[in-house]
């Protein structure tokens, strides 16, 4: 199943969507005014999990002033003025040089998890989303990145959720970014450098969960940077494709 | 006015609070203190602020920050007054931090600091633990330190912004088992709340509900089981706090689960 949340005359509603992308409330075609995102909680994001990208770093990390690489994910939240839904417009920052678009499979949890084990972590997870986990280019890793990921518009998201039981393997899915229609990232999710079970096994050690929370899986290596006018849509194997585009602020 | 959120018989109300911290429930109930489930008053994102004291960088051995540094807690790490919070097993340093919290009450977007304050609905008073032994250099501090499970006790309450003649003079008191550890005063923060509220809103949109914790002076200790850690704000609140171990805590935790 693949779920949404959709505006339609003013009010948010829940929605299934069909084969063909076409909105369904109580099993009638709607068409939506807008799309919300379809998840309601925190977001938390993963840097550097993606081998490549991680790889690339290494030699950086092992340099002044602290000579090691991280030791363990590597965590950031995204605040809600961030999320935009499919179709929104990603705001290109007054008074700023460059942003960048960041492809990322999105895990909705499902249930309340705290302490889970890496076996049964997956049980947690409600269904997968797309996100565009959009940035300021990032000079350093050592403080927080508020200024660079915190920006309104800065997360969209969506446009469905699919079910987990929908996803064969989470772990093998191609994903993509696009601007203005050309392929300009490429990636898979089998390039992880820790899994998805991994992740939410070791967050729920200290904190919990609860439904409807989002986890930023992580983007690969190769940031593109985005323009005012340009289509940018991030495209997920059997996930969905989520399109935006920037606008000036 | 003092405004709290609390749970009684299962039920959460938003409450407004009276002498000797009573609770009056929309009903016009009155509850005593500790008759009823002390909640965070707040439920945004709050915007801590790292190294915001110049007396504490130095004790941290940090150079004062030419811009504010700042970090994200969301939801999941706060708890209320006298609640429990949890010591890991084996860590060698958990320590409290007493801080003034501003409480956004209205939607903030390129702010000017003059007219700042007019965008704070009150203030509240956090205690924003932090274990050290999970300190990396990454997105430092990251969440590993300082967004855990009931490790942000907010409140009691919030106090309107007009009952606070002056928030950057105010003292800030920390107490262990009722022996006075830390004091210091908002007058000696880096960056102003007024500051504060102009710098983020120029790069971002507050939400009514988020708070911005505004740091902590110097005069940290280690906490363990069993201390109660008392951080008080004059004038704003008395926050009450206890810490338990980590078994304690999860059996609790599981407890209230399975009820």
């Amino acid at each position: 199943m693949r779920r949404a949340m959709i505006e339609v005359d003013g009010k948010v509603l829940e929605a299934t969507v069909d084969d063909k992308g076409q909105a369904l409330v109580n099993g009638q075609a709607v068409k939506p005014d807008a799309w919300k995102a379809p998840f309601s909680g925190t977001v938390f994001g993963i840097a550097l999990n993606y081998q490549g990208l991680l790889d690339s770093k290494i030699a950086e990390f092992n340099q002044d002033p602290y000579k090691t690489p991280p030791k363990t994910p590597v965590l950031y939240i995204k605040t809600p003025n961030t999320v935009v839904g499919h179709e929104g417009n990603i705001v290109f920052p007054a008074g700023v040089d460059a942003i960048q678009a960041g492809p990322a499979l999105g895990v909705v949890i499902g249930k309340r998890a705290s302490r889970v084990s890496e076996a049964e972590a997956m049980e947690y997870v409600g269904g997968y989303t797309a996100v565009n986990e959009v940035t300021l280019p990032e000079v350093s890793f050592y403080r927080p990145a508020v200024k660079a990921k915190c920006r309104d518009t800065f997360c969209p998201v969506g446009p469905v959720v699919v079910d987990a039981a929908d996803i064969a393997d989470p772990h093998a899915l191609e994903i993509k970014l696009l601007v203005n229609g050309e392929v300009r990232q490429q990636n898979s999710t089998a390039n992880f450098v820790r899994s998805i079970p991994e992740l939410i096994s070791f967050l729920s050690q200290f904190m919990t969960f609860e439904p409807g929370d989002l986890i930023i899986t992580g983007v690969p290596e190769g940031r593109v940077d985005i323009a005012v006018g340009d289509k940018v849509e991030v495209e997920i194997a059997g996930v969905g494709r989520l399109s935006n585009t920037v606008v000036a602020e | 006015m003092k405004h709290a959120r609390i749970r009684y018989q299962g039920e959460v109300h938003n409450v407004a609070v009276e002498d000797n911290n009573a609770v009056r429930l929309a009903d016009g109930t009155l509850l005593a203190e500790d008759q009823v489930e002390w909640l965070a008053p707040a439920t945004g994102s709050m915007f801590a602020l790292g190294l915001n004291y110049a007396d504490h960088a130095a004790e941290l051995a940090f150079k004062a920050p030419t811009e504010p540094l700042v970090f994200i807690k969301a939801p999941n790490t706060y708890t209320g007054h006298r609640q429990i919070t949890w010591r890991p097993d084996n860590v060698a340093y958990m320590h409290y931090e007493c801080e003034l919290v501003a409480v956004i009450g209205k939607t903030a977007r390129n702010v000017k600091r003059e007219d700042a304050l007019e965008y704070v609905a009150g203030y509240t008073v956090c205690n924003d633990y932090a274990i050290r032994d999970y300190l990396e250099n990454y997105y430092r501090p990251n969440l590993r330190v300082k967004n855990r499970d009931c490790t942000t006790p907010v409140g009691p309450y919030i106090i309107d912004r007009s009952q606070i003649a002056d928030p950057q003079n105010l003292t800030l008191r920390t107490w262990i088992n009722g022996e006075l550890r830390q004091e210091g005063s908002t007058k000696d923060m880096i960056f102003d709340i007024p500051f504060l509220i102009e710098y983020l809103s120029s790069f971002m949109t507050l939400q009514p509900g988020d708070m911005i914790a505004t740091g902590t002076p110097e005069g940290l200790a280690d906490v363990v089981p069993g201390d109660e850690v008392v951080v008080e704000v004059e004038g704003v609140g008395r926050l009450v706090n206890t810490i338990v171990s980590e078994a304690d805590f999860f059996a609790v935790k599981n407890a209230a689960v399975a009820k």
